[in-house]
């Protein structure tokens, strides 16, 4: 594997037009990822996580303003005309999606679906492609592929409807595949199914992922590297294991004490974080937790904080680590 | 919260009584010429709620857990078996009768922002189960609107404003303020917290909490997460195709768990920590409940299964106390080390 990153993020901003006027969805959000490296994306809804996917994917809305770059294999994305981007979408870079029912047409059937993009990629015939497409469905271990890939999206559970939309992301073999909270609709018995799946075709395949995720034991086992975003920004990244060890910006240490934990006596009462997630369309200056962060000073409000580096590539971006992690912000 | 029209139970009657509750639905029929198939959604439920204690109950999709939610709820018909509020049976009460009962249960539903209608305000919305058990005057209503939406943490103000200026966690204080105006004895909570982020679903079970302290409320709380009827119940039921598999106390069914399944399930909940490599589950082949099998339903995932297994299905049974496990291999099971729980 080359040490070049496949994958370089510098500096991507997402402006959008919401109904409430312009927001600033996604800030200053960097990161490399090398061939077969991992990366988590942690955080509440409006953080910017998924706009963060469809920024890399073009999936943006055309009113969408998008500033810094994306760079794959070192060719700017950022720009590229939308029939360019077609080229890649689907072949060289490919999502999972949450919600498998909507994910797939429930007018063709599975074999056309999967069978598609290596149609519209590779070129190859329409027998080959089916033939393909059973393989994959096979690999991703659908049962009897063979015999059910004339069948319809609503013939199948949903455990067996999100590795159908594996199969259709990996069936041009892409470099970097994207899973925005792949297993947030399914059991808990099928979500760690599906996830050992992805993690043995991403090291079978080298292919570089970044799984996004609400949820901290997801992103805890499944990857090497995580960001936990907040309000845009990235609040704090590094090695999954250094975050977890210390966790130092005060909102992940929130939102890891806020989980309910098996074992806890009834009557354990949650520690919550004050207030509510911010509108993008309102996000307060300065440091985007300040308004519900337990040890906010007036300088937070200032100015968005810089990154401070707190371990060997672990930054957190927040004035006061000093105070947040002698508290203790470790975890087990 | 007394009410003095609410007839007070004799001490020690449950509060809610299933008794070998079965539902079930018929499928579109396939073919002209054969009897359409049937689905066994509910296999013989049996479960007590005493009054001011939780039950929670656990299971995957189609494991039965929200269709007993609609039966305790009198929503529909069970095909057999009774469902006893206080001791009478709701499915014989005539119709007037059973809605002026509903007073004494309600229910939060899983998706704030599907089960508050958009076009209703707030005071509407709360006070629908109020003015559906009777004519009642418009200063006393909106008195009684205010009183639950401060105990659920919202104000007063909020009454005359559309659901669409709330945020999903706001919305489910008021689908709960709404179950609590008719001052009810069990709220039946069908995955209350799943929708909403975590820093919110903290608030909302601290809150669920809270009311059970004050108000002496039963839940029933339908989740697919352990960690959330662990922290609630008293009891958790553990249910799989229709069917509760293992009954008990939390510590005794996280820490002793008599069933496979159980097991699979703690298993399964991805560990927030450093050092978590990953776990390989091992791929556990997907069945349906189409299959009718003569033994054990788990028989075709558990690791434990034998021919004992697969020709006789085993009854719910007391492996200690009342810890309730329907497993030929309970206590083998329960001799394994316990699964890990989640340090911190």
């Amino acid at each position: 594997m080359s040490d070049a990153p496949l994958i370089e993020v510098k500096d991507l901003g997402v402006r959008l037009n919401t109904s409430r006027g312009p927001a600033q969805a996604v800030r200053g959000v960097s990161f490399a990822l090398r061939r077969g490296e991992t990366l988590g994306l942690v955080g509440e809804s409006g953080c910017g996580k998924s706009v963060t996917a469809l920024a890399l994917m073009g999936l943006l809305p055309e009113s969408a303003v998008v500033s810094g770059s994306i760079r794959l294999d070192g060719a700017e994305l950022v720009g590229l005309p939308d029939a360019a981007y077609c080229k890649l979408r689907g072949n060289r870079i490919s999502m999972i999606f949450q919600e498998p029912m909507t994910a797939l047409n429930p007018m063709h059937t599975i074999g056309h679906q999967v069978a598609e993009p290596l149609r519209r990629h590779t070129g190859i015939s329409a027998a080959e492609a089916q033939q393909e497409a059973i393989a994959l469905l096979d690999r991703v271990g659908l049962p009897d592929a063979a015999k059910r890939i004339d069948a319809y999206p609503h013939q199948f559970s949903g455990g067996q409807r999100q590795r159908i939309t594996i199969a259709m992301a990996l069936a041009c073999q892409p470099d970097v595949l994207i899973a925005d909270e792949p297993t947030t609709a399914l059991d808990v018995t099928i979500q760690g199914q599906i996830l050992d799946l992805i993690a043995s075709l991403v090291e079978e395949r080298g292919m570089s992922m970044i799984l996004i995720s609400h949820d901290l034991g997801v992103i805890a086992e499944n990857v090497d590297r995580m960001m936990v975003m907040y309000g845009g920004t990235v609040v704090e990244s590094g090695a999954t294991d250094a975050v977890f060890r210390r966790m130092g910006h005060p909102y992940t240490q929130g939102l890891f004490r806020a989980r309910p934990r098996l074992g806890a006596r009834k009557g354990t009462r949650l520690k919550t974080i004050a207030g509510t997630v911010p509108e993008l369309a309102d996000l307060p200056a300065g440091c985007t937790f300040a308004d519900r962060c337990a040890i906010v000073e007036a300088r937070c409000r200032a100015a968005l904080p810089a990154v401070v580096d707190v371990g060997a590539a672990h930054g957190v971006r927040c004035i006061r680590t000093d105070v947040s992690m002698a508290a203790g912000g470790s975890s087990a | 919260m007394t009410a003095p029209d609410h007839a007070s139970p004799a001490p020690g009657t449950p509060l809610l009584e299933v008794t070998d509750l079965a539902q079930r639905y018929t499928l579109p029929r396939e073919s002209l010429f054969k009897p359409a198939a049937q689905v066994h959604a509910l296999n013989g439920v049996t479960a007590r709620v005493m009054p001011g204690k939780s039950l929670g109950v656990v299971g995957e999709s189609g494991s039965g857990k929200s269709t007993l939610a609609r039966l305790v709820m009198a929503l529909e018909r069970p095909t057999s078996g009774t469902v006893s509020l206080l001791g009478r049976d709701l499915n014989r009460m005539p119709p007037d009768e059973l809605r002026r009962a509903r007073r004494d249960f309600q229910m939060v539903f899983q998706d704030p922002y599907g089960s508050l209608d958009p076009r209703q305000t707030i005071v509407r919305v709360v006070a629908e189960p109020l003015t559906a058990l009777g004519r009642i005057d418009r200063g006393s209503l909106r008195e009684r609107v205010a009183v639950v939406l401060r105990q659920v943490g919202l104000r007063d103000a909020d009454m005359d404003k559309f659901p669409h200026e709330f945020s999903g966690g706001q919305r489910q204080r008021i689908a709960i303020a709404r179950a609590l105006i008719t001052q009810p004895k069990l709220i039946v909570a069908d995955e209350p917290v799943s929708a909403l982020d975590v820093s919110v679903q903290a608030q909302v079970l601290n809150l669920m909490q809270d009311l059970q302290e004050e108000f002496g409320l039963s839940y029933i709380l339908i989740s697919h997460d352990l960690a959330v009827v662990d922290l609630l119940c008293d009891e958790i039921a553990v249910m799989y195709l229709g069917r509760i598999v293992e009954q008990g106390r939390p510590d005794d069914l996280f820490a002793h768990s008599a069933h496979p399944y159980t097991r699979a399930l703690l298993d399964a909940v991805p560990r927030a920590r450093a050092g978590g490599i990953r776990r390989r589950r091992g791929a556990q082949a997907i069945v349906s409940r189409a299959t009718a099998t003569t033994g054990c339903p788990y028989a075709p995932r558990c690791p434990l299964a034998d021919r004992h297994c697969r020709e006789t299905a085993p009854a719910l049974r007391s492996v200690g106390g009342a810890h309730l496990a329907a497993c030929h291999h309970a206590e083998a099971v329960m001799a394994l080390p316990p699964v890990i729980a989640e340090a911190g």
